[in-house]
């Protein structure tokens, strides 16, 4: 027996293949409601997750939201005092601005870099390097957030010192290319895979009319990928404005309106991610981190609807 | 070939078998499980390191008691001793009304603090800064709400890169940071916003070591070679205090904070076993070994 089994087990196999595939069909036929449903059931989680997710902020946050906190003062006032004993403070302006403008400087830096680099890859790369290219910036995605940080600190801090004369290396400028950095591969491929799925006809018909290939990226390969390319550029918003190892140890975590590039900043998701560790569960310093939390939602489901609406126009626009 | 396949598996089998043995009988002689006591002690980040060494010195001479020990942070660890996770609440800074308040609600009894050793605060600068000294009102002026310094010709020195000063503080949540503003600013005081906010005691310095125009605050351990420590006086024109084991044990130096540790009552069992050891000449000189201050055994308890 064991002699047999061991010495034909190609053959055996395909002689059992055929009953055996016949059992497992009528298995996955059996089973097919079911699959449905668990497959139903995957696709509605997402949405089971957001909401889950925004009501356990929200019930957090909830008694800040009944008045106890000053809304009005909370976006306009830029102390930002919540251990203060005589008289805390929670204005998160500066750290608003801080968000806000570190998240737009990686992407002045990031835009053109990540599309130039889609561009590249994909139209004008020859086939070997484009692979190793490709596997490259994978790569770059692949690096820790906290591996970043460490670079902006130790690295692209005294590099800005010593270039800017800037007093100190932890910056918005840090931030911004460290950010720059981690979200270029994500525009770099989604970018990429945007420009493929453009039909060859195109390329070939803006040729034959007598196109340089600078004129078919720029006047046919960019049109016709629009709403893949700025897919890519808010997917790589998404990545900088949610970033919080990485900006945390390279932007300096000042409380403060930046003046300048070389001006130490602070985001919203630094700030709770130093402080919500030591704070006491329950009290108010912890309820307004929350608020927090709920501000950041509200800023990335913006720009995700601000992408959506855009996308949507344009997809009018070119049906009319 | 048919005898090499059957005799192939129990060997496998038996080194799985012999090595869950083996593993089992480590984690046995290993330690926590000799059906003994356990510690809890949870607490303060700048105490971490000398939580560890005195758990890890008590369970050489007390191998029936396991301490655990974690650094959550001095507010954390308070809230866990009211919560009851942990049996001792490592603190670098005073309990608040607020937090004895819930203890005595919650257990009907005070927390009971323990000065365990002293920690002395440097002020940390750049060694390219020719500043030799400053004072406690210099310090209110540069970090506080209210405070006029902000640049290093006003206290005198030219600073060779910049003359803005650069204030390198702590997360508002830490304890050095609350207690740096009640020792210098004054109780019921602000710091001013803009400092760049380090999130560790080793960051603080490592900041400052990179940072010709900073200035800093953290515990004196972690003095490095690549910054300059500055001495402190209570007043200006006074002649500065070096921060030193002895100016801190003597009460010279004027940011000496005592190192504490809470319990929830008057502590018993092997508790109380754990603290006798700890303020004993035997955990005090793990305190100095640290590069803290220990306490003296008359103010200790």
């Amino acid at each position: 027996m064991t002699h047999a089994d061991t010495e034909f087990p190609a053959k055996l196999s395909k002689r059992r293949s055929s009953g055996l595939y016949r059992l497992v069909q009528a298995a996955l036929d059996a089973a097919e409601p079911l699959i449905e449903a668990v497959i139903r059931l995957c696709g509605m989680s997402a949405i089971l997750f957001v909401f889950a997710i925004l009501f356990f902020v929200l019930v957090e946050a909830a008694p800040m939201l009944g008045g106890k906190l000053n809304l009005v003062e909370f976006v306009t006032s830029t102390e930002w005092r919540p251990t203060s004993e005589s008289h805390p403070q929670y204005g998160i302006l500066a750290l608003l601005v801080g968000t806000v403008s570190v998240t737009g400087l990686a992407m002045l830096l990031a835009v053109p870099l990540g599309l130039g680099a889609a561009v590249y890859i994909s139209e004008f790369c020859p086939g070997k390097p484009k692979e190793a290219l490709k596997v490259v910036i994978e790569l770059l995605a692949a690096i820790p957030s906290v591996v970043w940080g460490f670079i902006g600190y130790m690295v692209i801090g005294p590099v800005i010192i010593a270039t800017t004369g800037a007093p100190v290396g932890v910056n918005l400028l840090n931030g911004g290319i460290i950010l720059a950095l981690m979200s270029v591969p994500i525009i770099v491929s989604v970018g990429e895979d945007a420009l493929k799925a453009v039909p060859d006809s195109y390329r070939e018909a803006a040729l034959a009319l007598g196109a340089s290939r600078w004129e078919v990226v720029y006047r046919v390969l960019f049109p016709a990928a629009r709403n893949g390319l700025l897919a890519a550029v808010l997917l790589g918003v998404g990545r900088a404005i949610g970033e919080t190892m990485a900006v945390l140890m390279a932007t300096g975590h000042a409380v403060e309106i930046p003046h300048s590039l070389v001006d130490p900043i602070r985001t919203l998701t630094a700030t709770i991610a130093a402080e919500l560790g030591e704070v006491v569960a329950g009290d108010d310093h912890y309820r307004v981190l929350f608020v927090i939390g709920l501000v950041l939602f509200a800023l990335t489901f913006s720009v995700n609807l601000i992408a959506d609406l855009v996308v949507k126009g344009i997809r009018i626009e070119k049906g009319s | 070939m048919g005898g090499r396949v059957p005799s192939a598996i129990p060997a496998k089998l038996l080194a799985v078998v012999v090595a869950a043995i083996l593993l089992v009988g480590c984690g046995r002689g290993g330690g926590v499980e000799e059906g003994n006591t356990i510690v809890r002690v949870d607490g303060s980040d700048t105490m971490v390191n000398l939580a560890q060494a005195w758990a890890e010195t008590y369970h050489k001479t007390r191998p029936d008691v396991s301490v655990q020990v974690l650094g959550s942070g001095s507010g954390v660890g308070i809230a866990s001793l009211t919560e009851g996770t942990c049996d001792m609440a490592n603190s670098s800074r005073k309990m608040t009304d607020k937090e004895l308040k819930r203890i005595r609600d919650k257990y009907g009894v005070d927390a009971k603090e323990h000065i365990v050793g002293y920690d002395a605060l440097a002020v940390y600068v750049h060694p390219a800064n020719p500043i030799r000294a400053i004072s406690i009102g210099q310090l209110a002026g540069i970090y506080g709400q209210y405070g006029t310094i902000t640049k290093w010709s006003q206290l005198g020195v030219t600073n060779p890169l910049a003359d803005k000063i650069i204030r390198v503080s702590r997360q508002n949540s830490s304890g050095t940071y609350a207690y740096f503003r009640n020792a210098v600013l004054g109780k019921g005081n602000d710091y001013k916003l803009g400092s760049i906010d380090a999130n560790g005691s080793k960051d603080v310095v490592a900041l400052v070591s990179r940072t010709p125009t900073a200035i800093g605050y953290s515990g004196m351990g972690y003095k490095t070679p690549d910054v300059n420590t500055l001495p402190v006086s209570k007043k200006e024109g006074q002649p500065g205090v070096p921060p030193t084991a002895e100016n801190a044990r003597k009460g010279t130096y004027p940011i000496t904070r005592p190192l504490l540790i809470y319990t929830r009552g008057e502590p018993t069992g092997a508790v109380k076993e754990y603290l006798d050891w700890i303020v004993s000449p035997e955990g005090q000189k793990i305190v100095d070994q640290l590069g803290y201050v220990s306490a003296g055994e008359h103010d200790a308890r």
